[in-house]
């Protein structure tokens, strides 16, 4: 078996952590009487999970350089309460309700201002030479009370409409026609991906995968794809909500047209956006190079003539810009934003991207990986919460849950990461 | 003191260089030179300077005072990008690999190749690692593990393949054997000896004598970071060498290559 998972040229660690959202998944549903695996709360889990595994792919980046962030949620808060005001306050002086223009010109105030937070601490971090872990500490609290000076603690409600399909419900959706588009697309790619790929190492001569394994991984991810539209469209909108658009489209209210279906969440899209841009960046380009190599040695990085300091900076400043999207994600779910949102998300962030294989030593890490460490906490969380468990055993089995994880990770590694092999 | 290749100028010259930590003086008025197809060792003690000083020309410190001529012009060399401009390569004996990466990704870190998009071209840098470093270690497959898992030789195969990659004119090596059995030592050995047919210039700094005299010309010997004085290993036995690297004493027939460093011989008037 781990013969064949070599000659595929597949992450072990990988097939490890989906073995094991799988059980979790599975477990739940049995314990639950069927209700976990269904396509309403698979689509819900992708949009509960959609902040965290938006912040934990920067925070890959940020770990894999031998820094931390604690102080992401923070950040989300004061962003969110930023945004809210930004749209709810000041663009209707100048713009009419719900103009198209409101929520893009908020979102880049958000992106820009989280871009300069997170640069700020990165600069702190990089050319003051504070540890990260203090910086940021000291940001959780700075950011954290600004969250609350934005408005003196007044949530911020209601917000734009637009703004709001950020967050997923019953309109922050593509549809089924969209999302088989999506699907479409996503399949070509991985077929591109994969032949242009062989052909590039055929081109030079290199060792390939045998064809088998290129045709099984490509099947596999391609067939996750479908999997995954198939859930999302199978999930249809509420009767009286379904009723309602059919009417505002003049389409004759039928048993038939009441199947709309909800199609991939707006959310998901961003975080499938987000992960893709990240992975790109972190494996094709000269900056996930650096990241890397300043993870492996700093020194060799430095001696290379890699500038680490500004390195660190654009780190900081992409988490930042990271904090701001999820800002926007979870403050459009919850229609409103309030100071205490993001509230130890900090927290879940760091340790969905250690579940998901990212060494506190720096160095290695993936943002794959952080995906299903994200989906593995919020998967704990709401099948818990499904089953009635109180909210404080489930803190305590999340907790048992992290260190479990960091310490298997750690012995199947030692075990089976034989340098000679 | 440059009757030993006249007609050539040297391809580095350091002159005079002061660097201090603290108040502590780690390099005190220093002056060495190669030159083209020359192997010079530098030898000291642990703390003699050597390190220090070889870490000015690699860029990694900055002397408070002194020159740095390369080609017959003045170097401003203040950090590795500034060194590697100017075609000087330092292999450091543990610092140089970021152990996460591979070979290919080690060789290229700073220069990577990249396509018309501006991605990383990995298949075309692998293509070249190959290359390179199968004309230096034929015996070299490991292209796609992390450097951690190589062997110390494969590891300083990597090491100077990245130098040679980027067409080195000055090698400079810092403990080039130490890591290394006997096998990969006398690999390495020949592999110098072939880079100093090619003409490059290469500075071995080496506390362990052993390690450096059979392949050197010229010996620069340093204590308490002073030149003890250079001089031209044919003219020098194992023990003369040692008594410099120990003593800081001159042997007496060379003592009119002493430089500050070099302690008064007591026999040094019934010399003259």
């Amino acid at each position: 078996m781990t013969r064949l998972l070599a000659k595929m040229e597949v992450d072990r660690r990988l097939v490890g952590l989906a073995v094991v959202l799988l059980v979790i998944w599975i477990g739940f549903d049995i314990a639950s009487g069927g209700r976990f695996i269904t396509p309403r709360n698979i689509f819900n889990l992708s949009v509960q999970t959609a902040s965290v595994a938006v912040m934990a792919c920067g925070m890959v980046l940020i770990i894999v350089t031998r820094h931390i962030d604690l102080s992401v949620g923070a950040i989300l808060g004061v962003l969110a309460m930023i945004m809210g005001v930004v749209q709810s306050d000041i663009l209707p002086q100048f713009l009419e309700y719900n103009h198209p223009m409101t929520w893009i010109i908020t979102l880049l105030v958000g992106l820009i201002i989280g871009a300069a937070i997170g640069g700020v601490q990165g600069l702190a971090v990089g050319y003051l030479g504070v540890p990260a872990f203090i910086v940021t500490l000291g940001g959780l609290l700075v950011w954290r009370g600004a969250a609350w000076w934005v408005t003196q603690g007044r949530t911020v409600a209601p917000l734009d409409h637009n703004f709001m399909l950020l967050g997923g419900g019953i309109e922050g959706t593509i549809g089924a026609t969209w999302s088989w588009i999506v699907a479409a697309i996503a399949i070509a790619a991985i077929i591109y991906a994969a032949i242009m790929e062989r052909r590039r190492r055929l081109s030079f001569q290199f060792p390939v995968k045998p064809i088998w394994a290129e045709y099984t991984n490509t099947i596999i991810k391609a067939g996750l794809v479908l999997v995954a539209i198939i859930t999302l469209n199978a999930y249809h909108l509420p009767e009286r909500a379904a009723e309602r658009i059919l009417e505002d489209r003049g389409i004759p209210v039928t048993p038939e047209n009441l199947m709309i279906s909800h199609g991939i969440p707006v959310p998901l899209l961003i975080v499938a956006l987000v992960a893709i841009v990240l992975t790109i960046v972190a494996k094709r380009t000269r900056f996930g190079r650096y990241v890397f190599a300043m993870g492996g040695n700093p020194q060799a990085a430095e001696l290379a003539g890699i500038n680490v300091k500004r390195m660190t900076v654009a780190v900081f400043a992409l988490m930042g810009v990271l904090c701001a999207i999820s800002a926007a994600i979870s403050s459009a779910r919850l229609q409103s934003a309030g100071n205490d949102l993001g509230t130890l998300d900090e927290l879940r962030v760091i340790a969905a991207v250690v579940i998901g294989g990212t060494s506190l030593a720096g160095g290695v890490g993936t943002i794959y990986g952080a995906l299903i460490g994200a989906l593995v906490m919020q998967s704990l969380q709401s099948g818990m919460a499904l089953l009635g468990v109180d909210t404080s055993l489930q803190s305590i089995v999340i907790g048992l849950v992290l260190v479990l994880a960091v310490f298997s990770d750690k012995y199947f590694h030692r075990r089976y990461s034989d340098p000679t092999s | 003191m440059n009757d030993i290749k006249t007609g050539q100028s040297p391809l580095v010259e350091m002159r005079d260089i002061h660097i201090s930590f603290g108040g502590v003086k780690a390099v005190d008025g220093v002056s060495i030179d190669l030159y083209p197809g020359e192997v010079v060792g530098v030898l000291g003690h642990n703390g003699a300077g050597k390190s220090t000083l070889i870490k000015v020309l690699s860029g990694a410190y900055k002397a408070d005072t002194g020159q740095i001529i390369v080609d017959g012009h003045e170097a401003k060399i203040e950090n590795a990008r500034d060194a590697r401009d100017n075609n000087i390569e330092t292999i450091y004996q543990n610092l140089a690999l970021a152990d996460n990466l591979d070979a290919a990704q080690n060789l290229f870190l700073g220069r990577e190749i990249v396509d018309k998009f501006g991605f990383l071209d990995d298949a075309a840098m692998e293509h070249k690692a190959r290359e390179v470093l199968h004309r230096l270690n034929p015996n070299f497959h490991k292209f796609t593990s992390p450097v951690s898992a190589l062997s110390g030789g494969q590891r300083q195969s990597v090491a100077i393949a990245r130098a040679l990659l980027f067409e080195a004119r000055v090698l400079i090596m810092d403990e080039p054997c130490a890591a290394l059995g006997v096998h990969e030592t006398r690999m390495v050995g020949e592999l110098i000896a072939q880079l100093k047919r090619d003409g490059l210039g290469i500075l071995l700094i080496s506390h362990d004598l052993h390690d450096v005299f059979d392949l050197s010309d010229r010996l620069h010997v340093m204590k308490n970071g002073k030149l003890v004085g250079t001089v031209p290993t044919k003219d020098v036995t194992h023990d003369d060498v040692l008594g410099m690297i120990i003593l800081g004493k001159m042997p007496e027939h060379l003592m009119h290559l002493a430089g500050p460093g070099a302690t008064n011989a007591p026999n040094k008037e019934a010399l003259q």
